[in-house]
């Protein structure tokens, strides 16, 4: 078993902490608001010689992903860090990075998308990302942050999977807040991600290969598209043995959701990343009084876990899906979007109510949480579910 | 520096049968450029444009050596990241201590002077052992002849046209060599594939050098031009005669020229064969055209200026 040390941290630092124990080869890096402390803990390893890795440091986030892609078609095992903007400005990059089959792995710090210039959290910059071809893990604390990075890299490596892999904590709310944090001694998180064999490297210069073909004029642009989805496809299994594995070694818990009170609920919460600790708290509150609610934390965003969501949510009076990014003109957010679809397939009707919340780091209070359980307890008993989205704790005037 | 018998006798690292145009300057400088690589295996990456779709078609590659596509504005990131990948890989141990590779970035005008420049300027400027080569043909040819900022004034193009309001692109080309030499790198030189001697002494410079190096070779296109493909040489020949296209190295910060130009052609006769530049011999377009040949007399006499400095 690992020795375990327990730290008092921020996000950003574990998953540097991470980062340094995965030993990449490349890190490419650019800094940008709340992520910059991740690659500035980084290259204080690599000036104290603690890292072999060859850190780029470009001029933009554009670049970082093109220099990603370079190093990990070269074969190298290559990380990089971002958030918002950077993120937005990667776009292009992400696609690609999927589409070659990179198994990449990169830290987002999740902050609101301009305009109006925001630094603060939301979902808006990783939502926007969405359809990028990335697995996506979202971290509620500091220690799902640290164990994400971790396993993103053995699940991106998988020969069944060859994707990138983003791993999402929530900026400023987990990037920068102190948390109580177990940290692995370094050989244990060596021997759990190994050695990274790279396939088709562009540095095994005695079989040349060729990568980024021309697949325009008739040619399998449709079937490599079809193989990404099969990829997708293979990363549920390859997420959950990897987990266990990892479960196994760290002895904390993981699955694709985490539930809390669902054997019982009548009603539930859905919610993604930090925000699931207040969410979880008021629900204690209504459980001390008998209320029988529920909460389902998505810690694997993409591949999106429908099976599981739909077993967990079966037979509910009534579902709250809380959405910290919009998607201006659909019939709700992303999130509610893939819930509801998710229980379509369902014997019986589940009414599901859709909230954005907490965009730009807008609070999010605990008041604002017993709201959407009062709402819960009235769509359970009888009222008509709300049009949505409901724009939780927004004031009526700016 | 190799003479033309020792380079027939290199591998040529482009094969043919790529789907570019007859008379097509890019394929020639990409050649040269490889022909001068040495014995080392090489990693060439390219910009998304005629070079890359021609030479990549899915399941064929033309390129005898590894090679990355990866988007239009970072052939140099992408190269960079693959450079910096050799790094890190031989400090893992995992590439031998003596292993040697060198890095090529391909890029078109519109690809290196407009959406790839700041991706240019940060590799450049991050000191990567690798060699940026632009293939400047003027325009943005695989996506239809539009003016790029290495369009030369006057010229026509698809998105700078011809008209009773305005004859052709209305602004001067963009000096991007010259951009180049300010990041302060080791070596950088502008070639023109009829030149050959030039360009390939040039190119083995810049593969020979630690850290970046930088080629803006003036490779003409026949369709974009609107000259017979026949005439490519003649044409970048004639662009060098006219002062047009000086041939030139900036080695550690000195500047030299490489071929010099005694008795300068007027620069109508560079002009003249190109369909692109019909409309200049118009009457009233003479203001026009002896405004740029101004604008080349003035470019040169700074060129003859900075050489002379050292």
């Amino acid at each position: 078993m690992p020795t375990q040390k327990t730290l008092a941290a921020t996000g950003n630092s574990v998953v540097a902490e991470a980062m340094r124990q995965c030993a990449p080869d490349v890190m490419a890096a650019y800094p940008i608001t709340p992520q910059t402390t991740i690659v500035e803990e980084f290259a204080a390893f690599v000036a104290k010689g603690r890292v072999h890795t060859e850190y780029v440091t470009v001029e933009s986030e554009h670049s970082a992903m093109s220099a990603c892609i370079g190093a990990s078609a070269a074969g190298a095992r290559v990380m990089t860090a971002t958030s918002s903007q950077g993120l937005a400005l990667m776009w292009e990059e992400l696609h690609i990075a999927s589409g070659m089959r990179l198994p990449i792995v990169m830290a987002n710090a999740n902050r609101a998308l301009s305009a109006p210039i925001n630094i603060h959290c939301d979902h808006s910059d990783i939502m926007g990302a969405r359809d990028s071809g990335w697995i996506t893990y979202f971290a509620e604390t500091a220690q799902e942050a640290y164990d994400n990075t971790i396993m993103a890299v053995r699940v991106a490596e998988h020969p069944d999977v060859l994707l990138p892999v983003m791993s999402a904590l929530d900026g400023f709310i987990t990037t920068h807040s102190i948390d109580r944090v177990c940290v692995m001694d370094d050989e244990s998180v060596a021997g759990f991600v190994g050695q990274y064999v790279p396939k088709n490297a562009l540095l095994d210069t005695d079989a040349p290969v060729l990568h980024g073909a021309f697949a325009g004029l008739g040619g399998p642009y449709f079937e490599f598209k079809k193989q990404q989805r099969v990829a997708m496809e293979n990363a549920r299994a390859v997420i959950k043995a990897v987990g266990a594995e990892y479960s196994a070694l760290s002895g904390r818990p993981f699955d694709v959701i985490e539930t809390w009170g669902m054997e019982d609920a009548e009603t539930a919460v859905v919610v993604l990343g930090s925000t699931a600790g207040n969410v979880r708290h008021v629900a204690r509150d209504l459980r001390a009084s008998g209320e029988k609610v529920g909460v389902v934390k998505i810690r694997v965003w993409r591949p999106f876990p429908y099976a599981e969501l739909a077993a967990a949510l079966k037979g509910l009076k009534a579902v709250a899906v809380l959405d910290r990014a919009e998607s201006f003109g659909a019939e709700g957010a992303p999130l509610f979007l893939e819930v509801r679809s998710a229980l379509y397939d369902l014997a019986g009707h589940v009414p599901v109510v859709g909230y954005v919340y907490g965009l730009g780091g807008s609070d999010v209070r605990l008041e604002l949480m017993e709201q959407v359980f009062a709402d819960l307890s009235d769509i359970a008993g009888g009222s008509a579910v709300p049009a949505g989205p409901i724009y939780l704790g927004a004031r009526e005037e700016a | 520096m190799a003479n033309l018998k020792e380079l027939t006798h290199r591998e040529d690292r482009l094969a043919g049968g790529h789907r570019l145009c007859a008379g097509c300057g890019a394929s020639i400088a990409v050649r040269q450029v490889l022909l001068a690589a040495g014995e080392d295996p090489v990693v060439a990456g390219c910009a998304t444009g005629c070079l890359e779709v021609s030479t990549t078609i899915y399941p064929y590659s033309s390129w005898k050596t590894a090679f990355i596509h990866n988007a239009f504005e970072n052939s140099s990131a992408t190269i960079s990241g693959v450079e910096a990948a050799f790094k890190g890989l031989k400090r893992a141990g995992k590439i031998p201590a003596d292993k040697k590779v060198k890095f090529v970035a391909f890029g078109g005008d519109g690809g290196t002077y407009d959406i790839g420049l700041q991706a240019l300027s940060g590799a450049m400027e991050r000191g990567h052992d690798m060699v940026y080569v632009c293939y400047d043909n003027g325009a943005y040819m695989n996506t239809g002849i539009q003016r790029s900022s290495a369009t030369p004034k006057g010229a026509w193009a698809t998105t700078a046209e011809v008209g009773v309001a305005q004859a052709g692109k209305t602004q001067r080309r963009k000096d991007l060599t010259a951009i180049i030499a300010a990041h302060n790198i080791p070596y950088v030189a502008q070639a023109s594939v009829s030149h050959w001697k030039d360009l390939t002494t040039k190119a083995e410079k810049a593969f020979a050098v630690e850290g970046p190096a930088f080629l803006n070779i003036f490779a003409p296109c026949p369709r974009g031009w609107r000259t017979p493909s026949s005439q490519t040489i003649e044409i970048a020949k004639l662009a060098v005669q006219t002062g047009f296209w000086p041939l030139y190295e900036v080695e550690d910060g000195v500047w030299r020229q490489t071929v010099k130009v005694i008795n300068r052609k007027p620069l109508e006769e560079f002009l003249k064969p190109q369909g692109r530049f019909k409309h200049l011999f118009k009457p009233e377009n003479a203001a026009l055209l002896a405004e740029i040949q101004a604008d080349v007399d003035r470019t040169w006499e700074r060129l003859l200026g900075r050489c002379s400095q050292e």
